[in-house]
């Protein structure tokens, strides 16, 4: 993302992710440090009345991340924020996109702010957010 | 069971964590990513960085260093599994590197409740300083606990 092409109304390219497994639950608690067991034990899940596991919010903002990271260098990331809208279920297949809002002139640079969100295959939204990023570097 | 508001302002114990390369490819391997400046050292150092970046979501496990990280919460009397994440903001000040030191900072900034008493929010907010005190980012995280009857454990 070079600052001439960005400016409101600009999209990010979305990033389509596979459909989340167990394994990828069960690797993203322990790479993320989140062992929350509702996550990874179906047994614990069914004790809170839930018919499975779900998504850890956490690995969907990390896909989130991504979007941001292949569109700009990390050190320009200014802040990032998200608000967990719905859970993702094991299997579930988020899609991340981001637009672009607004453009102006903070602290001696120039920052876009990205609209944020994630959306299962069945249009149910999980994530929305914003980030602001820095595009004159 | 509604939160107390004497509890804005409680400090946790903070927490470390030595980054290491390899929790940072495994982080990268369970979120797919293949960008190399996340796995290969090489790829990260011409792209300007140190060694391995730590990605923009990885900071928010260093508190979940601890023995127990739900400790505070079930303290509270909470049962988590009717606990949610709400919301996650992150505010970038530096960036972190495979082996840094990081420390955590993390107190109670807010409670609420809505719904009529059916939802409690515990809003909490986290420095991270690596080991030349310079901060990393600050994190504010709001958990959402669901005070409906769950399961079978319902009387």
């Amino acid at each position: 993302m070079t600052a001439p092409t960005v400016a409101a109304g600009t999209d990010l390219a979305a990033l389509a992710i596979a459909p989340i497994s167990r394994t990828t639950l069960a690797l993203f608690a322990g790479a993320s440090g989140d062992h929350n067991p509702i996550h990874i034990d179906i047994d614990v899940a069914r004790s809170a009345g839930l018919d499975d596991v779900f998504a850890h919010g956490m690995l969907s903002m990390a896909y989130l991340g991504r979007l941001l990271t292949d569109a700009l260098p990390q050190q320009q990331l200014r802040s990032y924020k998200v608000r967990f809208a719905a859970i993702t279920p094991v299997h579930g297949q988020p899609t991340c996109t981001g637009t672009v809002t607004s453009v102006r002139e903070v602290d001696g640079e120039r920052r876009a702010t990205i609209e944020l969100k994630v959306a299962l295959a069945d249009g149910t939204v999980t994530l929305l957010g914003e980030a602001v990023v820095a595009i004159d570097h | 069971m509604a939160l107390d508001p004497a509890l804005i302002g409680r400090q946790e114990p903070g927490q470390t964590l030595l980054l290491d390369r390899s929790r940072l490819r495994a982080f990268a391997k369970a979120t797919g990513q293949s960008d190399p400046v996340y796995l290969d050292v090489d790829a990260a150092r011409a792209a300007g960085h140190r060694d391995l970046p730590a990605p923009p979501t990885f900071l928010f496990g260093i508190d979940l260093e601890a023995p127990n990280p739900f400790a505070f919460v079930e303290g509270l009397g909470i049962d988590m599994r009717t606990v949610l994440h709400g919301e996650q903001q992150f505010t970038y000040r530096a960036m972190a590197y495979a082996g840094d030191e990081l420390s955590t900072s993390t107190r109670v900034v807010d409670v609420y409740s809505k719904k009529g008493g059916l939802l409690d929010f515990l809003v909490r907010e986290t420095t991270v300083t690596n080991q030349d005190g310079d901060v990393i980012a600050e994190l504010r995280n709001s958990l959402v606990v669901q005070n409906r009857p769950t399961g079978k454990e319902t009387s």
